[in-house]
């Protein structure tokens, strides 16, 4: 039998949902091939298994959160007859019919990501007895301690964190587990806000069912980060927003006669945003403050010499932030195949993690859903961000005549703490330029 | 009361006193637990205290003072009419052993545990017959077997007149000359006691090498000085034949040794085989329970010194793992806490191994040769005794230190000592291990001085690359 423990899925990340199992208990599986799908705050990822044998038992069913390091399938693995007996002995010698099962810590069970074998980690006994009695797995604790070594701190914190093994997600005592935390949690918060924002009164929310039926779903993955990411942004950032029209009938026009050119091929999916990309990556530069971020600790501004551009992506299973990175050295063809490549696998859950991160300014495209003007907030710790609304023919004044020209309106929010209207005005005005005349952008881009 | 006619009911019973068992008897009934102590002997200690260690150290130390007596002759001390009276250090090893025997048999009194004199066996998983005292059967809720080893025989057709260690301890005779087959820790150890007796020794190796288990250099240290001792070190070498000399041991015995496909023939006036040991877990009744043993008849257990049979536990050398007795002693300790049931495991991260020959060899956690054929990449630092004040005031400079360590991190993995004190020594590099401790935290702990302890610290130092008694390695251009 092969235990396999939820592998490190990237910097931060300490627990993930489980989407979908591929295989079904009992089923066989080949080694390598997709096991499960499991969501992070970041995205979703396939993780492939580690084993080929028979799934004996999934340890969490779809919409269970697990934690990195802990067992979410046991693999047969069928190493043979001698292996398999002597696995069954081992078994056998832990299974007490009238004591509680001891805590085990299974043999070092080395997740594909760590290929290598794992010595037993450096450990005073004391505390690797506090670790059993907590129900740790030591060989998972971050040491703090010189050469490597796990000392009491890192064990009881590991514990604090709740990384230890809990109850399953969805039994009675993980709902009853969840009222009393959320109790918590709410009495905490009230009374450290309240002491700490005059006027704030804050109450438990009401009790909706009794006004009517409702459905209860967790706060989770994509949609948690969501709102963490949000209330940290508008807590922490004086958002202004400068707003503006840009005509993009020429710029719209060279764009669908250069898409038609190439259907089927490179640029073949020539959008609006992958010009908008690059007029803000010449905007940026020109503009250093909108590329950058403030440090209100250390009191410093950092301003970043990449231009990594992101873009809002409505995959329906919440907001996923694609980053196409260093804009100032592709084209506007590069970008757009870019964007489609992106926006794909952002749909289907499967964008890296890596491909999320390192931004340097967002955009927001709500357009083609509808919506004349939109107040976007800040990505943070960017400096701003751009909010696109429908493109709509409109009838506008050019030379003192009435014309029906394609105009898209843009708002631009921004930190006030970096940038001041005035440059947030400019910035603007130069992007409106920029994507009135599509030979600007060959030109000056 | 007739004899086997009584049935006892307890919680636990421990089959075997010696160090594993006795230990755990005394930390069950601490813990609470109503405990039998079944032994076959008359005493208890087991191998250990009555015809293992405590016996050979007790003349080996006698060997030692009289060696120690020779060499001062060196700082101009000259002892005239030494002499070894056999029948007093008997009494002396006798008294020993006696003594700490009656300590054992007063703590398990003062603890409440019972013993129970026979030789149990396993009716089932509940329950052992017992034969050979007043009680006939005991029926327990948990066992410990502690059973312990017996002593390796020659294979049939060889005389059974020739010693075994447990014969040569009691010190029937001063031999004149003395064949050891065995060149492990028991032989070496056995034949510098007669040796330094009076007997002329020899020893024979079937291996090409003397004490296979401990790494080379320490090893070769040793034999330089023992093989002045020993009258013949034979390697590579097998016992083809030994025969009583015209029929009678009071004439010697005449052995056949088969070395380099030539076959010699030599005569000596006594044998002594050391060949090993084996564990005792044939006969106890494993068969009627779901103890598992291993192909060399060890029973097999986890951390928590379980067997098969989830009620019944397994230690010392009826159990995997080396033969020692604190090996025994510390599992004793787990098995008991896990009845009891602790959060406790055997987990332990070194074992020390120690032999008293003459110098002392000791070494605990990996070794270098185990860290060459698992190919784990270590600093290696080595400090000679010839460099160390200590060593030199007591005229001892023929040993070295070694430490082992992880070349990320420092961490210390493995020490291994030949010189006098290293059985002493070597704690403290077990405690480094089990602890964690890197080169750094062994260099920074101030050791006394001028002391053996010292070398140690001395050879982190150089592990560490930051060694001031050594010159510094040339550099390589």
């Amino acid at each position: 039998m092969f235990e396999f423990k939820l592998p490190d899925l990237g910097e931060g990340i300490a627990e993930g949902e489980i989407l979908k199992w591929y295989v079904q208990e009992g089923q066989k599986i080949v080694e390598d091939e997709p096991l499960m799908d499991v969501e992070t705050d970041k995205a979703a990822v396939t993780i492939p298994s580690p084993k080929g044998g028979t799934i004996a038992a999934h340890k969490g069913k779809v919409g269970d959160i697990v934690n990195v390091g802990d067992v979410v399938v046991v693999i047969d693995d069928g190493t043979g007859e001698a292996a398999a007996v002597e696995e069954a002995a081992a078994e056998k010698t832990f299974a007490a019919p009238d004591t509680p099962e001891p805590a085990t810590v299974p043999e070092a069970v080395v997740p594909a990501a760590m290929p290598g074998v794992r010595r037993p980690v450096p450990a005073a006994p004391a505390t690797r007895r506090l670790a059993r009695e907590l129900k740790v797995d030591i060989n998972l604790v971050t040491a703090t301690g010189p050469g490597g070594r796990v000392i009491p701190e890192d064990v009881h914190r590991f514990a604090d964190q709740g990384l230890a093994p809990i109850s399953a997600a969805g039994s009675p005592d993980h709902v009853a587990a969840k009222k009393v935390q959320g109790d918590k949690a709410f009495a905490e918060f009230a009374a450290h806000a309240s002491a700490t924002i005059p006027f704030l009164e804050i109450e438990p929310l009401p009790d909706f069912s009794a006004d009517g039926p409702v459905e209860i779903e967790a706060l989770r993955s994509i949609r948690r980060k969501v709102a963490r990411k949000m209330v940290t942004s508008m807590s922490l950032v004086p958002h202004v927003a400068h707003m503006d029209d840009a005509d993009v009938t020429e710029l719209d026009k060279f764009r669908v006669r250069e898409k038609e050119k190439r259907a089927g091929g490179a640029g073949g999916k020539l959008t609006l945003l992958a010009f908008v990309i690059k007029a803000i990556t010449a905007g940026l530069k020109a503009a250093p403050a909108f590329n950058a971020s403030l440090d209100p600790f250390r009191e410093e501004i950092i301003y970043k010499k990449y231009y990594n551009i992101g873009f809002a992506a409505d995959t329906g299973r919440g907001l996923v932030v694609p980053v196409v990175k260093d804009t100032n050295n592709k084209s506007i063809v590069q970008i757009a195949d870019e964007i489609f490549a992106k926006a794909t696998l952002a749909r289907e859950g499967k964008l890296p993690p890596e491909d999320m991160r390192g931004g340097t300014f967002t955009i927001t495209n709500v357009g083609p859903l509808g919506g004349t003007a939109l107040l976007p907030t800040i990505n943070y710790p960017e400096v701003a961000i751009l909010g696109m609304g429908k493109v709509q023919e409109k009838p506008v004044v050019r030379n003192g005549e009435i014309v029906i020209r394609k105009i898209l309106p843009l708002t631009l929010a921004f930190d006030h703490r970096i940038a001041d209207g005035a440059d947030a005005a400019r910035f603007v005005a130069e992007l409106v330029r920029q994507l009135s005349d599509p030979n600007l952008l060959l030109l000056e881009t | 009361m007739v004899m086997g006619s009584l049935r006892e009911e307890t919680q636990v019973v421990v089959i075997g006193s010696g160090p594993g068992g006795y230990v755990a008897a005394l930390r069950l009934a601490d813990l609470g637990k109503e405990v039998l102590l079944v032994e076959k002997r008359e005493r208890p200690g087991g191998t250990c205290l009555l015809e293992g260690c405590i016996p050979s150290k007790t003349l080996i130390h006698a060997v030692e003072v009289q060696e120690a007596a020779k060499r001062a002759s060196q700082f101009g001390l000259t002892f005239k009419g030494l002499e070894v009276d056999p029948a007093k250090l008997r009494a002396w090893t006798d008294e020993v052993v006696a003594g700490l025997s009656n300590g054992i048999k007063a703590l398990l009194k003062r603890r409440g545990v019972t013993v129970v004199q026979g030789h149990a066996r396993f009716d089932s998983p509940t329950s052992v017959s017992v034969e050979g005292g007043e009680v006939s059967g005991i029926d327990f809720e948990q066992a410990i077997i502690a059973t312990g080893s017996s002593l390796n025989r020659l294979p049939d057709g060889i005389v059974a007149s020739v010693w075994s260690s447990a014969d040569a301890l009691k010190l029937p005779r001063i031999p004149e000359s003395l064949l050891v087959v065995g060149g492990g820790y028991i032989g070496l150890e056995m034949g510098l006691v007669y040796q330094g007796l009076g007997s002329e020794v020899s020893v024979v190796e079937f291996f090409p090498r003397l004490l296979m288990g401990a790494d080379f250099d320490l090893v070769d240290i040793m034999v330089g000085q023992v093989s002045e001792r020993l009258h013949e070190i034979m390697l590579d070498a097998r016992v083809k034949s030994i025969a009583e000399t015209g029929g009678d041991a009071n004439n010697g015995f005449d052995v056949e040794i088969e070395t380099g496909g030539q076959v010699v023939s030599k005569h000596y006036d006594q044998v002594l085989v050391a060949i090993g040991r084996r564990p005792n877990t044939d006969g106890i009744g494993l068969e009627n329970t779901r103890v598992a043993v291993d192909d060399k008849g060890f029973i097999i257990t986890n951390e928590l010194c379980r067997t098969g049979e989830p009620n019944i536990y397994a230690i010392g050398d009826a159990a995997t793992g080396p033969m020692l007795a604190h090996k025994a002693s510390r599992e004793g300790k787990v098995a008991a806490e896990a009845i009891y049931g602790g959060e406790v495991a055997f987990d332990n991260r070194a074992i020390p191994a120690v032999v008293f020959t003459d110098p002392e060899i000791a070494w605990t956690g990996l070794t270098e040769r185990e860290a060459t054929e698992q190919g784990i990449e270590v600093n290696i630092g080595r400090f000679p005794l010839s460099a160390l004040g200590r060593a030199r005031t007591l005229g001892r400079t023929d040993g070295m230190v070694k430490v082992i360590a992880d070349p990320r991190g420092g961490l210390v993995l493995g020490v291994g000592i030949v010189g006098p004190m290293a059985s002493e020594l070597i704690a403290e590099g077990t405690l480094a291990i089990e602890m964690g401790a890197t080169l750094e935290d062994i260099m920074v702990t101030i050791h006394p001085h001028p002391t053996l302890s010292e070398a140690f610290l001395e050879a982190a130092e150089v592990a560490a690359g930051e060694a001031v008694h050594v010159n510094p390695p040339r550099k390589v251009r």
